[in-house]
């Protein structure tokens, strides 16, 4: 179908104010193939159907809009974890600031430098991963990350990690705009944890694939803090092998307009794949969780878990999806959104889907939206807590739902301290 | 210690009087006893006393040691020591009870300007109060009332009486929903509580629980106010005839 003339132009006018990077001869391919699907596909706007809840303006507009930088003396969110930190300043690797790319079981390199290479393992990935994850929805913003990512992290996991691998963004210009495109393809039976932590610009759009290998595992941990005016649009794409694990979490608090896409591909049989997202909004707050988990193999479990609390005005939104094809049998799918408006100003919007062409699964979905519970409140009242500490109490009991699904303990309550942390810096 | 005066109170959300000037006096060191039937509007004064939305005082005064308790919020009116042991504890997913009961303990203390107490005090405290109760490690673990059997939630609710340690303590049918030995544990766990100057306002539709609770004054509601009072005898007059008789002689 041919674009509208106004799609057509506002692409064009997004694509006229980026330059594709120098690139070697496979990576020059590959985003020349982004660049043309782009194009096919258009930039997303305001009547999509799947930005039906989430103005894309700001995420598509040719410069990014003006981000304060947001400065504050707590500490850095996984400070205390023995981790091997990489770090990105408004979308450029910081050398100095970040470790040595080496590690245990670890081969990392940095997109920029490996971007003149003829030969890379990143070639059966790069772009790879992002274009599968365009059927049967369109995400045309990845298609632009892959074109115009100015830098990014490949890493190959071979063997025994001995500690996660930490991404940390930093902003510092009111005005960057970030396009960074991570790899990760995790061999047969190995396993990392990633975190990432950090504001990244005044407007970011990151895609990071992920390949897990047979047996293999990935973890992924992720906060979205404290920068009020962020706008980002991420995208994940897993491909997931046979007795698989794939767990990502993402805490979101703050931040203009934020909009995670996960896309998830269940091909080997017996592989679990968990996505789980905790948010809390405060007045001019929007954040999106569209997630797409599509079965394409026997036995295989995913489950989503979005809980998001909301006041003052603010917006949510989940679109979840799983898909489950034909031959994908003994599926067990299970997908969960809710959230609490703490006032009758902020919405929740959310459309949760089920597509199902095997008969022996077992898929289940359910949205909710509702106020504090008032019974409890007042119970928790009249045992002398607060009106305000209680329904912070009530607030972390109904986030716990997803941060319990972060497996790692320590990373489970490190994540619990900054909800904590972030209502009672709210709390007068 | 509690002085209720001329109460009149009406639903908030319909034009419904359901308390009609209660009066009632409760002395330190006291227990006294509500009985009544259903809808005489027992659980309506504990519900207004400790401070529940959806009622309006039209009428009338409730003060605790001379503090004007219906000027109070919830949290304030527990701070001064009133407590309501609830007559259906509400579950509370995600909240642990041992977090519910330190938070509690420690926002009460730090409005009555003491020291927060430590983990370690408290978990010291807590262990000695549940073990009376016969509350199990586990119960203390889980979040608040979820999953706990009836007679499990009304001896949290004793639990979280021990550990507030309240002045003046209102039991909403607290024997509701128990068999008799779990009543007997509830009832030791109040018996246990008792003088230190301490009140007890105990509601009950049934006799049985004043067996195990011995109260000093008993009185007996109907249609939103106090119809006759009397000593520990009365409870055993309803039991044995019913409310009609009592009801019938004051009208």
């Amino acid at each position: 179908m041919a674009l509208a003339q106004p799609k057509i132009t506002a692409t064009e006018e997004r694509l006229s104010a980026l330059r594709l990077p120098e690139s070697g001869v496979w990576l020059a391919r590959a985003r020349g193939a982004a660049q043309d699907r782009v194009r096919t596909m258009g930039l997303p706007a305001a009547r999509d159907e799947y930005w039906k809840f989430t103005p894309p303006g700001t995420l598509v507009q040719p410069e990014a809009p003006q981000a304060a930088v947001f400065r504050h003396d707590e500490a850095p969110v996984f400070d205390g974890i023995e981790r091997l930190k990489i770090v990105f300043v408004d979308g450029v690797f910081d050398a100095a600031a970040s470790d040595p790319l080496e590690g245990e079981g670890l081969q990392i390199e940095r997109l920029a430098d490996v971007a003149a290479q003829d030969i890379h393992w990143a070639r059966d990935l790069y772009g790879v991963l992002e274009t599968r994850g365009q059927t049967p929805v369109d995400r045309p913003l990845a298609a632009l990350n892959t074109a115009y990512a100015s830098d990014g992290i490949l890493i190959r996991v071979t063997g025994h990690v001995s500690k996660p691998v930490s991404l940390i963004y930093h902003h510092e210009s009111t005005s960057s705009d970030a396009i960074l495109h991570h790899v990760m393809k995790v061999e047969e039976g190995a396993s990392l944890t990633l975190l990432e932590n950090g504001p990244a610009a005044a407007r970011f759009n990151k895609v990071m694939e992920v390949d897990v290998a047979d047996s293999a595992a990935f973890h992924h941990v992720r906060a979205q803090g404290r920068d009020h005016e962020r706008r980002a649009a991420t995208h994940i794409f897993a491909r997931l092998g046979r007795e698989s694990t794939f767990k990502s979490f993402t805490l979101t608090v703050n931040g203009k307009m934020t909009r995670n896409e996960c896309v998830i591909e269940l091909t080997g049989d017996d592989a679990v794949a968990h996505v789980a997202g905790a948010a809390l909004g405060d007045g001019d707050f929007h954040g999106d969780d569209t997630v797409f988990v599509t079965h394409d193999a026997v036995n295989c479990e995913s489950r989503q878990v979005f809980k998001k609390v909301l006041r003052n005005g603010a917006t949510g939104v989940f679109q979840g999806k799983i898909l489950v094809k034909p031959g994908a049998q003994q599926t067990d799918g299970y997908q969960i959104s809710q959230s609490l408006l703490l006032d009758g100003d902020s919405q929740f919007l959310a459309k949760p889907e089920l597509e199902i062409y095997a008969d022996d699964v077992a898929c289940s979905h359910g949205s909710t939206s509702g106020a504090i519970d008032e019974d409890a409140l007042f119970y928790l009242r009249a045992r002398g807590i607060p009106g305000n500490v209680a329904t912070d109490l009530l607030t972390l009991a109904f986030l716990a739902q997803a941060v319990d699904e972060i497996e790692d303990e320590t990373l489970r309550t490190e994540m619990a301290a900054r909800l904590e942390g972030w209502l009672s810096r709210r709390s007068g | 210690m509690l002085e209720i005066k001329g109460l009149n109170v009406k639903l908030e959300e319909e034009d419904k009087q359901i308390l009609k000037g209660v009066d009632l006096s409760v002395e330190a060191g006291t227990v006294h006893a509500i009985m009544g039937p259903n809808g005489s509007g027992k659980s309506t004064l504990s519900y207004v006393l400790s401070g529940r939305d959806g009622y309006v005082v039209t009428e009338g005064s409730a003060t605790l040691e001379g503090h004007d308790l219906l000027d109070l919020e919830p949290e304030e009116r527990a701070a001064i020591g009133l407590f309501l042991a609830f007559q259906y504890p509400v579950e509370i997913p995600g909240v642990g009870n041992m977090t519910f009961l330190r938070t509690a303990v420690n926002a009460q203390r730090k409005a009555r300007g003491l020291e927060e107490m430590n983990a370690t005090e408290f978990l010291k405290l807590i262990r000695q109060k549940a073990k009376e109760l016969q509350i199990d490690a586990d119960m203390l673990k889980r979040p608040v009332n979820v999953g706990f059997s009836g007679g499990e939630k009304k001896r949290n609710e004793i639990l979280q009486m021990a550990m507030l340690e309240p002045k003046m303590c209102i039991l909403d049918e607290t024997d509701s929903g128990l068999d008799v030995d779990a009543m007997k544990l509830v009832a030791d766990g109040v018996n246990a509580l008792r003088g230190a100057g301490r009140g007890f306002l105990v509601i009950t539709h049934y006799q049985r629980l004043l067996n195990h609770i011995q109260p000093d004054v008993v009185h007996i509601m109907s249609d939103g106010r106090i119809v006759k009072s009397g000593g520990p005898e009365l409870a055993l007059e309803v039991e044995e005839n019913g409310y009609g008789d009592i009801l019938s002689e004051v009208a």
